[in-house]
């Protein structure tokens, strides 16, 4: 039995905005695998919860006229792995959910909770960012549209009031189109773990793939939330595929980044990390993309 | 305490319960269900033991409110016995290969091996491991759980092909 007060069911999207309004205090319940774990810790003890898990109006995935990809914020990682629409045009957010947890925790968690929770090491969160990601938020008194980038406002900490809920995660073809991503999940074991470190690279290369036109690269766990290398990125546009690239991005993530100790790996072990996996990402970017590059 | 009707299907019956909107899916099935295949395990969504499918896929049934089981079909490791009470194939497998020690894992472990079995193609071993990686076991070091999966995975696939 679970140590919460009220329980509020939402049927519809409007009546959780209701909900909300109303209760402005109470959690919003998604899957709950972040929140009813927690309670049963104890820290959210004789919370109110609103419950908006059976909203189908929320779950799936869909391609607009204009090439737009709108992912529902309880789409469940099973879900988006398995995407005919994410397959096709951004699998590389399917692979990092696919790293997610373990079979069950994939059927529950959404990938919505995912960064709404606000946390540095969420494995969706690094490709959403790499991507730019754009966040739909609904209020009975409107809506707004925020790019993902400026969401995380600290550790745990998202730019959601409280009376908002978000309501779709988008993201352009302009963002996805000829491009190819990549993200390395660093972690002690396959399943059941919490990246010590996650890299997602994306690349578009020039149209004879000697040259990157454009490229994103996001870390997880590398800051207090999770990061665009943005340092990175500007130097690298433009420049020649090559293996100079690759040392200059070992050289310059490390001024895009700020990794703190922790009892899943030293300050040190991070950075070097953040150095490896970076480069690897882009080397199976580019791979992914038709270019071929050398170390 | 508010308390709720559900409404749902449990191993095939439509079954009715009047719960308190507290409780775990997990507090539903082994209390007024009275299905105790289901284990109290690590309560945090980790070990598996509380494992059961909702529409087909599974879930860990104490990460999971009992009022969002409202119209859904839930199987336990009772709707996966064979109606005369005799063991179904993947039990047996399990059984045969030494799957099952302290037994405290393995109705877990079972249902989460169902939608494994019911594929139309083989998996790699490295595949099984990775379906079941949402269930630990202490005892029987996976190799047999593998063996069992697999096993019955293989037998199911050739039954198909006779048809």
């Amino acid at each position: 039995m679970y140590d919460f007060n009220a329980l509020y069911e939402a049927n519809t999207l409007q009546e959780a905005l209701e909900l909300k309004a109303t209760y402005p205090h109470a959690l919003l319940l998604a899957g709950g695998s972040d929140i009813l774990i927690k309670l049963r810790d104890g820290k959210y003890t004789g919370c109110d919860l609103i419950s908006i898990y059976t909203l189908d109006e929320l779950r799936g995935v869909e391609l607009l006229d204009d090439g737009t990809i709108v992912i529902k914020p309880l789409t469940s990682f099973t879900d988006v792995a398995q995407n005919p629409i994410l397959l096709k045009y951004v699998p590389t957010l399917c692979e990092a959910v696919e790293q997610i947890g373990a079979p069950q925790v994939r059927n529950i968690g959404t990938i919505g909770g995912n960064i709404c929770n606000g946390v540095t090491s969420a494995d969706s969160a690094t490709t959403l960012k790499a991507y730019d990601a754009m966040l739909v938020i609904e209020s009975q008194k409107g809506k707004r549209i925020l790019p993902y980038l400026e969401f995380n406002l600290g550790p745990g900490k998202v730019d959601l009031k409280e009376d908002e809920i978000l309501t779709a995660i988008t993201i352009s073809k302009e963002s996805y189109n000829a491009t190819y991503g990549h993200y390395i999940k660093y972690a002690k074991r396959k399943a059941m773990d919490i990246a010590t470190l996650g890299c997602s690279v994306n690349v578009t290369l020039s149209g004879d793939k000697s040259k990157i036109e454009r490229l994103r690269i996001a870390f997880g766990v590398a800051a207090p939330i999770p990061v665009r290398g943005i340092n990175t990125e500007k130097e690298t546009q433009g420049h020649p595929v090559n293996a100079e690239l690759l040392n200059l991005i070992r050289e310059r993530v490390l001024d895009d980044v700020t990794p703190r100790d922790s009892w899943r790996a030293s300050k040190e072990f991070r950075l070097h990390l953040i150095q490896e996996l970076a480069v690897r990402a882009t080397r199976e970017a580019i791979i992914k993309g038709g270019g071929s590059i050398d170390d | 305490m508010t308390k709720k009707s559900i409404k749902c299907r449990v191993n095939g019956v439509n079954r009715e319960y009047f719960v308190d909107v507290r409780s775990s899916l997990m507090d539903l099935l082994r209390g007024p269900a009275g299905l105790d295949s289901i284990k109290h395990g690590c309560d945090v969504g980790e070990c598996g033991a509380c494992t059961v499918l909702i529409n087909g896929r599974p879930f860990n049934s104490y990460i999971y409110l009992a009022v969002w089981a409202e119209g859904k079909e839930i199987v336990t490791l009772e709707g996966v016995t064979n109606p005369d009470g005799s063991l179904s194939d993947i039990q047996q497998a399990f059984v045969d290969e030494g799957a099952v020690q302290c037994g405290i894992c393995t109705p877990g472990f079972i249902m989460a091996s169902i939608p494994i079995i019911n594929q139309e193609t083989p998996s790699t071993r490295e595949e099984i491991r990775r379906q079941i990686s949402g269930n630990l076991c202490r005892c029987t070091g996976y190799q047999k759980i593998v063996d069992a999966i697999e096993k019955t995975q293989k037998k199911r696939i050739a039954e198909k092909k006779k048809g």
